[in-house]
């Protein structure tokens, strides 16, 4: 954390542009995160949001416009740079390794990112500090009972605290959730909620969902994205009040 | 008294939770027999030592397959080459065993590490179509490069020193098979190590979800390179210790059936376990011998019917069939109830 310049922001994305052929997708996105700031990104279908989100990770190279993370630019990092610099990513599709244990998924994450992944002796469960950062993971996402299971045997919403859990390994500064309500049931919404509450402070945290009672009680502040351009940008309680906000696409919402 | 039984369950539950190989009940039974084979059937040393053989070719199997999730057709190639470089060894450098294996071992890795980034650029059919090529390949080599491989004489007429010049090769296969024993018990102990290791999870994970494995920043292509010539090296030394206590190696080592047989003797004993190598070869071997015993003629429908039940009533082989078993009990006692449950 000293390498961070204390006036910077997280993520600061300028002046973003990107065109699939004569589809604009990206249109002069300007946005800022602070450290620890909890933002959502929402939009219809078709916003841009997935396009936003690929070039922030790397995936797509936008065309004009910069990214920059504590004040580095990485707009043309590749997307295992900037994983490495802290900008980490889960999936709206779950992808974990289902047939090892919770606690193996977790210790894999981390191994990866301690460079261990090539070292033929020895166990992960011997490593101390391996074993004590998996703890805590588990511990803050309420998966310490389920550790000896295999991801196979969770249901839904579990394997989605595992999903971010992964994520969590990878040391994030920036973390993007990409719906991560999606496919939770209402039953496990609350305790979803519950724990993205307790991700560290430091980390800023961006998250993509349709969910609006989940964004509505996570974020602090939350990006509006209609077709490929930023609307509206301000507080919980400024964009629910926005009326072009409720015209495109709560409004619309209320009647699906 | 709850709580606190809990509380004691919850802190060592981490380290539980990630899969090792420790010497248990299995580990026991498994050499004690070996050993007990040698005193109770001396006359059947020779199949008992292609058995040896034979679990330590499987095992390196169950590293690429059962571990890796390399679906190989083309072990049988690590075997054979590893045997023609043990009788090539034996015939033209020196006659000491050891040196031989590990010239056995040093080919086999050389043909992992040479084919490994081609076969492993691709998974299924696809992969199982070149390992099959490769073999073929090969054996075509064998049969036409006479001055080096015999053609389909084989290479043969070599001569064998006793091992640490004190245990001299006997016709009863009496030293061959306590140094077949000796050398799968360190082939034995060096695949648990791996599979134990953090690169043996980096592995298993490969297997599970390669996708993923590499969005966590893993070179998966040079892991898997790892692993198949580590399984290749292992394969070479089973057709080297074949070379040298047969006194003779050939074409056959080369064909299909090779690596087709130990295909089934894993699908008997079970994958990614270990110990499946070791059931699954031993009642594989052992029963095509007494099958072939009672009836020469037809023994391969009893391995036939053997395999058609072994598939139907175990998938997950003899070993899969013992972790039923346990589980079984487990939940009678009420014990495995929440495991269970899902």
């Amino acid at each position: 954390m000293s390498e961070h310049n204390a006036n910077q922001p997280a993520l600061e994305i300028t002046g973003l542009y990107k065109n699939f052929g004569a589809l604009k997708v990206t249109q002069d996105i300007n946005l800022t995160l602070q450290p620890g700031v909890r933002h959502a990104l929402i939009g219809p279908n078709g916003a841009g949001k997935t396009t936003l989100v690929n070039q922030i990770t790397g995936v797509l190279k936008p065309d004009a416009g910069t990214i920059r993370l504590f004040g580095t630019d990485i707009t043309n990092a590749t997307p295992e740079k900037r994983v490495a610099l802290g900008v980490v990513r889960t999936f709206q599709i779950i992808s974990l390794f289902l047939r090892l244990t919770v606690a193996e998924n977790i210790g894999l994450a981390i191994a990866a990112a301690q460079s261990l992944d090539a070292k033929p002796w020895g166990s992960l469960r011997d490593d101390d500090r391996v074993v004590d950062a998996v703890r805590a993971l588990l511990e803050r996402l309420d998966l310490l009972g389920v550790a000896e299971r295999k991801v196979r045997e969770l249901g839904y919403g579990q394997r989605r605290l595992v999903e971010i859990a992964l994520a969590l390994a990878l040391k994030p500064k920036v973390l993007l959730l990409d719906e991560p309500a999606a496919g939770v049931s209402s039953h496990d919404l609350g305790m979803l909620l519950e724990i993205l509450n307790r991700l560290p402070s430091d980390i800023a945290v961006l998250v993509i969902e349709h969910d609006m009672s989940l964004v509505f009680r996570f974020a602090e502040r939350i990006t509006v994205l209609v077709g490929g351009a930023l609307l509206v940008e301000g507080s919980v309680d400024e964009v629910r009040a926005d009326q072009r906000v409720r015209d495109v696409y709560l409004g619309r919402r209320a009647y699906v | 008294m709850a709580t606190l039984s809990t509380a004691r369950a919850v802190a060592p539950s981490i380290r539980n939770a990630f899969a090792a190989h420790r010497i248990n009940a299995i580990d026991v039974g498994i050499w004690m027999v070996a050993i007990g084979a040698y005193f109770v059937v001396p006359t059947y040393l020779s199949l008992g030592t292609t058995v040896l053989i034979m679990i330590l070719f499987t095992l390196s199997l169950d590293l690429a397959v059962g571990y890796g999730g390399i679906d190989t057709l083309g072990q049988g190639a690590f075997y054979g080459v590893g045997g023609y470089a043990a009788a090539f060894w034996a015939l033209n450098v020196t006659s000491e065993p050891i040196s031989g294996l590990v010239a056995g071992a040093l080919v086999a890795a050389l043909l992992g590490i040479v084919t490994g980034p081609i076969i492993l650029r691709t998974r299924g059919l696809t992969l199982i179509m070149i390992t099959l090529a490769i073999t073929s390949m090969l054996e075509e080599f064998a049969v036409t490069a006479k001055s080096i491989t015999g053609g389909d004489d084989g290479l043969t007429g070599y001569h064998i020193d006793p091992i640490f010049g004190m245990f001299h090769f006997d016709i009863y296969f009496r030293t061959a098979y306590f140094y077949a024993l000796a050398v799968l018990a360190v082939a034995f102990v060096v695949a648990r190590i791996v599979v134990n290791s953090p690169f043996g999870l980096t592995i298993r994970g490969i297997r599970e979800n390669p996708v993923r494995m590499r969005l966590l920043g893993v070179p998966i292509r040079n892991r898997l390179i790892g692993l198949f010539t580590l399984s290749g090296a292992m394969a070479g030394v089973a057709g080297a210790l074949t070379a040298q206590v047969t006194g003779l190696i050939g074409v056959d080592t080369l064909t299909f059936l090779v690596s087709g047989n130990a295909l089934i003797s894993l699908i008997l004993g079970g994958f990614g376990r270990l110990y499946g190598a070791f059931l699954g070869a031993a009642l594989f071997y052992i029963f095509s011998d007494r099958a072939a015993a009672i009836n020469p003629f037809h023994w391969y429908l009893g391995l036939g019917v053997l395999l058609i039940l072994a598939v139907r009533f175990m998938p997950n082989g003899l070993i899969g069939l013992g972790e039923q078993f346990q589980l079984f009990r487990e939940r009678k006692q009420g014990r495995g109830l929440d495991r269970g449950a899902s």
